[in-house]
């Protein structure tokens, strides 16, 4: 590939969304040249979409808020599954990430002493999200991308080049890291407009390409979210852990097709949006799991009380954490209580008047009236659960976001570990402020401790990565193997992977039907193989699916077999013939990734790493009997105990 | 209920192009995007087109229907009869790249060119306090979803490329407007900015703009017009000309 288009930097970060972009600042603020690497056009990235705000214990609204608290929220909310080292540094550090925004230029809403507002939110004890109205995504990615403008402002000055130090390649597709020997050496991919291959030689990349949603049927993710950072992480021989986790946030939009998928910001209910069945009954109260008793209402009274006095009232169970509501709407659907397009109704319109609904939720009110004619202050509407996040990932060091690959890093929602079995709203901005800061620091420290050394790209990888590239235009007759039948459509395809993955591995799962789900989608591989494009290589969306599909299967396997192997239910997954949750699993991450040199996945199983006796002490010990095991509490009992619970240190 | 409608989408590249002449399936309750993305897997696998959140909150899908800048993904085909032809274009400001596909540098090179929010030196992070009533007025422009339907509208470039030099767009304006209404930016010459480097002057306020805005920002009236007034009582002051005169403000 003599003719290849080669760029060099210190630091590459595929993903432009918030992780991305948050850890390009740092990298390039450490004084590393670096690349962002996006697939759409800068600015776009699924963050916008982001409504609730970002959490962190800043105690703006309510004082007794701490990070010890935060921290206890999202063990909780993560069924204590969660990598404990990285919730305590995101629940520690998350306020300082979120005031570093301000001096960015990002503008919060506000308390009346001027501080940044903090709202409540599912699963969280005390008001902790910043927002911005109900668009806090948008304004993250905004002030970021201000922020990349700024600094590139300052290069203009020193080099006269705005460029010289950060520059965002647009529109361009990884389709494979290139390594040398067992070290990441650069990634390579193509412009979408041009279709011309690109090879980005550096010795650090960050992957911060977000999640898989568009391996389902119904998400609320866009058309990015193909799995392509966890397909890359995986071929490049990283793992992944706890893929079987994927959340379905419980209120998507179920009806009229315009806006199916779209979410419904939890700040509805956690506004005074309640939940009613087809027969008119606020059913939330009938599904609060006895884990959570003591933390919710029992009465309808009660949690009406709580919207107004919320220190001497228990919060409403619309309010429970996602994986618990987005059950109790399947299972009210399921026993024939549903809306008549397969949802619940979500109603905000008794609750609040026209005039405090529009200013409190003026993007949902917007969103709603506009793209699908249903004005939310005078009527319920349809919801029901939609594929909204993965809580598995690439794993990664805590501190460092460093992979099992040398030069490779992760942050975000490509990321595993940080969230357990189940994210609470909220914690996704949190995470990519401070692991996207993280893996800037990272990356720039490996690069440092790499002195002149230099890995480079091997002419033979980039030629096979290349023909790979294009072959979705080489499937004709003969090339084909031998048996198959018509070349096949790549929209085709992707519709039947989404139908397979929501029908067999969706919210509800059992043993035959994910069985089945494997078989299907071995005969789906060979199938996307056979993916043909027409037309040539400029901007042509059949080509980009075709390779995006190859995500697609990878993050599809995996997630099929770790949903397989694991016998409980756990947060974001959930067995019919294992409705447990079971102690013994709770310490327990499978693993998937490749038998070197093949497509083979493999699974295996390792313990997650243990809860210092410190921050498990910050919990009742009644409340850890309900996840951890009798020997793993015998840490608690003495002052001359060991200092970790159970479990190998890993 | 679903019909069969009609449609002619612009197809072609840098070369040239054409209107091609479809007929789509609609079904109740679609947007237009949801018919180009059936097009597309039924019809046209290759038909260029940008799109990501399919919500109106990324200004992706950006093209003109029936000559109007939208949103095709905030286009919903209620809009229409189902006699009517659909007919779908690029932006027209902007160089055609393929298909419904622009070519929207233009917008980050003016983005690029605006002074960044200026901290105050004088408080830490953490230390910010600003009154809801304050930041409200700059948050309206940071609804701003960055679809470009206001730059593709305004005819000040719409059909006038040469003036892409010296105008920013009514959407660099308000980012402008934004920068000046912050409570905290520690920069005092957004208007003079807005004046000499972004030609705020051109806009002669036809509101175009704030017609085709889907996050319906009054851009000319709460950006344009104050940043305009800005510019005039600051230049014909005969108080801060003086101040100027003797030094003791820079103008």
């Amino acid at each position: 590939m003599s003719s290849l288009e080669k760029h060099s930097y210190d630091v590459i970060v595929i993903g432009a969304g918030g992780a991305g972009l948050r850890a390009a600042i740092e990298a390039r603020e450490q004084g590393l040249r670096v690349a962002i690497l996006c697939k759409s056009l800068f600015g776009k990235a699924h963050t916008v979409m982001a409504e609730g705000g970002i959490a962190a214990s800043m105690g703006n609204v309510n004082s007794k808020d701490s990070w010890q608290v935060h921290f206890c929220d999202s063990l909780r909310g993560g069924k204590f599954l969660n990598n404990p080292r990285m919730v305590e540094l995101h629940a520690k550090e998350a306020p300082d990430r979120v005031w570093e925004l301000e001096t960015y230029g990002a503008l919060f809403d506000r308390t009346k002493d001027g501080k940044i507002s903090q709202r409540n939110f599912g699963g969280h004890e005390y008001p902790r999200l910043a927002h911005v109205g109900d668009r806090t995504g948008l304004e993250l990615i905004r002030t970021f991308q201000q922020k990349i403008v700024s600094l590139q402002q300052d290069d203009l000055a020193e080099y006269g080049d705005a460029e010289a130090r950060l520059k965002v390649f647009a529109e361009l597709t990884v389709t494979e890291l290139v390594k040398d020997g067992d070290v990441i050496a650069g990634a390579f991919g193509y412009y979408r407009e041009t279709g011309a291959f690109v090879l980005f030689e550096a010795p650090a990349v960050i992957l911060a390409t977000g999640g898989i949603g568009k391996s389902f049927k119904v998400t609320s993710n866009s058309w990015e979210y193909t799995g392509d950072g966890h397909a890359l992480a995986l071929r490049a021989g990283a793992n992944l852990i706890n893929m079987e986790f994927v959340q379905f946030h419980p209120t998507g939009m179920v009806w009229p097709p315009s806006v199916k998928g779209i979410l419904v910001t939890e700040s509805v209910r956690g506004d005074g949006g309640i939940l009613t069945n087809s027969e008119g009954k606020r059913f939330m109260f009938d599904y609060v799991p006895d884990v959570f008793v003591d933390q919710y209402a029992k009465t309808e009274a009660e949690g009406d009380r709580w919207y107004e006095d919320q220190e001497n009232n228990k919060r409403p169970p619309e309010l429970l954490p996602r994986d618990e509501v987005a059950r109790a709407i399947n299972s009210e659907v399921k026993a024939g209580r549903g809306s008549p397009h397969g949802g619940v109704f979500l109603d905000v319109s008794s609750r609040l008047s026209p005039e405090v609904i529009r200013k409190k939720l003026p993007a949902m009110y917007h969103q709603f009236k506009e793209l699908a004619d249903v004005d939310i202050t005078a009527t319920h509407f349809e919801v029901g659960p939609t594929c909204h996040y993965v809580m598995g990932g690439v794993e990664v060091d805590a501190d460092t976001e460093g992979t099992a690959v040398p030069g490779l890093f992760a942050c975000g929602e490509v990321s595993g570990g940080m969230h357990g079995a189940n994210r609470l709203g909220g914690n996704s901005l949190s995470d990519l402020l401070v692991f996207g800061r993280r893996a800037g620091t990272g990356a720039a420290e490996y690069v440092a401790g790499l002195g002149d050394k230099r890995p480079s790209a091997s002419e033979a990888d980039l030629e096979a990565a290349g023909k790979a590239a294009l072959e979705p235009f080489h499937a004709d007759a003969q090339t084909r193997p031998a048996g198959s039948a018509t070349p096949e459509n790549p929209y085709t395809v992707h519709t039947e992977l989404q139908q397979v993955m929501s029908d067999l591995v969706g919210i509800i799962r059992r043993e035959g039907e994910i069985s089945e789900a494997l078989e299907k989608l071995k005969g789906l591989r060979v199938r996307a193989e056979n993916a043909a494009v027409e037309g040539h290589r400029q901007f042509n969306p059949g080509w980009h699916l075709a390779l995006d599909l190859r995500s697609m299967l990878d993050v599809s396997e995996c997630i099929a077999k770790a949903a397989l192997e694991r016998q409980e239910s756990r947060g974001g997954h959930t067995r019919e013939d294992f409705p447990i949750m079971d102690p013994n699993w709770r310490s327990v991450n499978l693993i998937c990734s490749l038998t070197p040199g093949t497509n083979d996945m493999v699974l295996t199983r390792k313990p997650v790493p243990t809860i210092p006796v410190e921050l498990l002490s910050l919990f009742k010990r009644s409340e850890l009997e309900k996840y951890l095991t009798p020997a793993e509490l015998t840490v608690l009992d003495g002052p001359n105990s060991s200092s970790t619970v159970a479990g190998e240190q890993a | 209920m679903s019909y069969q409608a009609d449609f002619k989408v612009w197809r072609g590249d840098t070369d040239g192009g054409d209107l091609a002449d479809y007929t789509v399936e609609v079904n109740e309750g679609e947007v237009l995007l949801d018919v180009i993305h059936r097009l597309q897997a039924t019809q046209a696998p290759d038909l260029a087109v940008r799109w990501n959140c399919k919500a109106g909150k990324c200004g992706s899908c950006s093209a003109e229907v029936n000559g109007k800048p939208s949103l095709l993904c905030m286009t919903r085909m209620n809009t229409f009869v189902p006699e009517e032809t659909v007919t779908v274009t690029p932006l027209r400001t902007f160089p055609v790249v393929r298909d419904l596909v622009t070519d929207v540098s233009f917008n980050y090179k003016k983005a690029l060119q605006i002074p960044a929010f200026a901290p105050p030196k004088d408080l830490a992070p953490g230390e910010y306090r600003m009154a809801q009533v304050d930041v409200e007025r700059s948050q309206e422009f940071r609804k701003c979803i960055e679809c470009f339907l206001c730059q593709t509208v305004c005819h000040v470039v719409r059909d006038h490329d040469d003036n892409k030099t010296a105008f920013a767009g009514p959407r660099f304006l308000i980012r402008a407007a934004e920068l000046d209404m912050h409570p905290l930016d520690a920069r005092t010459d957004r208007a003079e900015f807005a004046r000499d480097e972004q030609g705020i002057g051109m806009c002669n306020i036809t509101k175009c703009c704030t017609e085709v805005c889907p996050e319906h920002i009054k851009i000319t009236d709460n950006a344009i017009i104050p940043m305009k007034e800005r510019v005039v009582d600051r230049k014909y002051d005969p108080l801060v000309w003086l101040g100027s005169k003797i030094g003791l403000r820079k103008s």
